[in-house]
């Protein structure tokens, strides 16, 4: 690991005035994917600002919705009852991702902001990733890309998001609140990830400088009266401890076995979760039948793009989302 | 315990772990002689940290890139948490900060300022073995041992978890916020952050179901 100096940050101010005039510094969180990334040589930041003493980590219920403080721990969110019964798909996600130990290091901002486990991304021996190197070239496109994007992907990259939290984040229509040196602005999670088009390197539309302070989920139903259920379906290569091959948040409030709203967002897929409005707005009105989740999974893949290894991700894709909305349609 | 003993002897006169200390040594004098001269490039000047470990509390001077595996295992020579892959993904390095089981590997040593740090060498009181240590001894829950410390550390705090309320993905009916069962199928899950390559599996999930199951002395 290279050297670099560490800076213990006591207040948002601090954190925000230690990074302003350092361009290469970075946020310290859980460190589980970050100090990693060091020790590969595939970061190599010359200083680490500490934010995980920062008052950042509560997690507070409010008439709108409920604030996850960017420091709080995986784990503690993935606990919490309202959490746990009005947000269901946000704990599964989390439960479904990493190990507990992982879970109880990780932050909910470090979790927005891991890196893609695209091999070649994560391995600095290989001399092209346009993500890690910008001009370097893609060794994934024409190399081993099972794991790898089939939609909204680019000549220049084709890594999917790895996190499992962001996509039922992004099914939730969570808002990310950030703070800059000047000011503070609020995030929805759907304008905060990036495809990567022909600038890979950046994964979101985060300034440097700015310091997520917590997350936002906004009420869970849109009508108070209403049942919102949810449900968040991982299918990797093996049961636990593993990233997704292909995953679904699916969010659906039904009426007498007609569906009001249904959000869904796919894992795996894409360089940031994958969400369609149209898949969304097709489901609207309709009886809650697997005819119905189909025609949505239809929509979701449209336009699907494979390479070599990875073809059996659109049918698996759309297999998951008839399956995840099932469940939520079937679950008492 | 009996096998570490047996590797110590059989490598005659020098021991398996003082070739370690004294290696370590050498790179650390090689180090400081270069130190000694002007500053080379990427030096990092200590970082004052104290915290407590096993109940003892230290008072250090670190380079920010050591990780609190390695100040455990080579500055401070507790070398019974082990380092398996040193990504966060084998659990060999498990320990236990603040309650919370962790990946030692993957902590820098200086973030931990204040913190009470337990690893394998804090389990047991004097000469009487922890719970979770006999189990593992009466359920023949290991084969090579490596894996074993972190196995045990990990155990002790997923019980604690489960006490917690914790749940995992496979806890049923999880919006429902009902107290945790601790079947087979969750201990596996809630283990599933530690790797055992000679696959004890089936005698670990026994262990630590028996000390889940039977009541605790005092």
């Amino acid at each position: 690991m290279r050297a670099f100096s560490y800076t213990r940050a006591a207040s948002v101010a601090e954190a925000l005035s230690a990074i302003a005039g350092a361009p290469q510094a970075k946020f310290l969180g859980g460190g589980t994917n970050l100090v990693d990334l060091m020790k590969m040589g595939v970061e190599h930041p010359p200083q680490l600002i500490d934010i995980t003493r920062l008052p950042l980590a509560a997690i507070e219920e409010r008439p709108e919705g409920v604030r996850l403080g960017a420091t709080a721990l995986n784990r503690d969110v993935a606990s919490h009852p309202a959490i746990r019964a009005r947000y269901t798909v946000l704990a599964e996600a989390i439960l479904s991702g990493a190990s507990p130990q992982l879970r109880n290091m990780a932050t909910n901002g470090g979790n927005l902001l891991q890196r893609t486990r695209c091999y070649y991304f994560y391995d600095p021996t290989y001399a092209e990733c346009n993500k890690r190197m910008p001009g370097s070239g893609c060794a994934a496109i024409k190399g081993y890309n099972r794991i790898h994007a089939i939609l909204g992907a680019s000549e220049d990259c084709i890594a999917t998001h790895p996190s499992d939290m962001a996509v039922a984040l992004t099914a939730l229509d969570a808002v990310i609140q950030v703070q800059g040196p000047g000011a503070s602005r609020s995030i929805p999670i759907h304008e905060f990830y990036r495809l990567p088009g022909a600038t890979p390197q950046m994964d979101t539309n985060l300034r440097h400088g700015e310091l997520i302070t917590a997350i936002d989920l906004p009420a869970a139903a849109s009508d108070p009266a209403a049942t919102v259920r949810s449900h968040y379906l991982k299918v990797r290569d093996r049961n636990s401890f593993a990233f997704a091959l292909v995953s679904v948040a699916a969010v659906m409030e039904t009426e007498g076995g007609v569906i009001r709203r249904a959000r869904i967002a796919l894992g795996g897929v894409a360089h940031k979760p994958w969400r369609v409005a149209e898949a969304e707005q097709a489901l609207a009105g309709k009886k809650a039948d697997a005819e119905a989740f189909r025609s949505a999974a239809d929509i979701l893949v449209r336009g699907a793009k494979t390479y070599r290894h990875n073809t059996f991700k659109v049918e698996l894709a759309r297999r998951s989302v008839v399956r995840a909305l099932t469940t939520v349609a079937t679950t008492a | 315990m009996a096998s570490e003993k047996a590797a110590e002897v059989s490598a005659g006169d020098i021991t398996r772990r003082e070739f370690h200390t004294e290696v370590a040594g050498i790179a650390a004098l090689s180090m400081a002689a270069e130190v000694a001269g002007a500053a080379p490039a990427g030096f990092v000047p200590g970082i004052p940290v104290a915290l407590t470990i096993n109940g003892q509390e230290h008072k250090l001077e670190l380079d920010p890139r050591v990780t609190l595996l390695d100040l455990l295992r080579e500055r401070l020579h507790l070398t019974g948490s082990k380092k398996g892959c040193d990504h966060g993904q084998c659990g060999a390095c498990t320990v236990i900060v603040n309650g919370r089981r962790v990946k030692s590997c993957l902590m820098l040593a200086v973030t931990l300022e204040g913190d009470k740090v337990t690893t394998i060498e804090g389990l047991a009181s004097g000469e009487r073995l922890h719970r979770m240590q006999e189990a593992f001894l009466s359920f023949d829950a290991f084969q090579c041992g490596y894996c074993t410390p972190g196995q045990i550390c990990s155990a002790v705090a997923a019980l604690d978890e489960a006490r917690a309320g914790v749940p995992s993905a496979v806890t049923p009916r999880l919006a429902s916020n009902e107290p945790i069962q601790l079947t087979e199928d969750e201990i596996r899950e809630r283990m599933a952050g530690n790797i055992c390559r000679c696959g004890a599996y089936p005698n670990i999930v026994a262990a630590v179901r028996y000390v889940a199951e039977s009541p605790r002395k005092a």
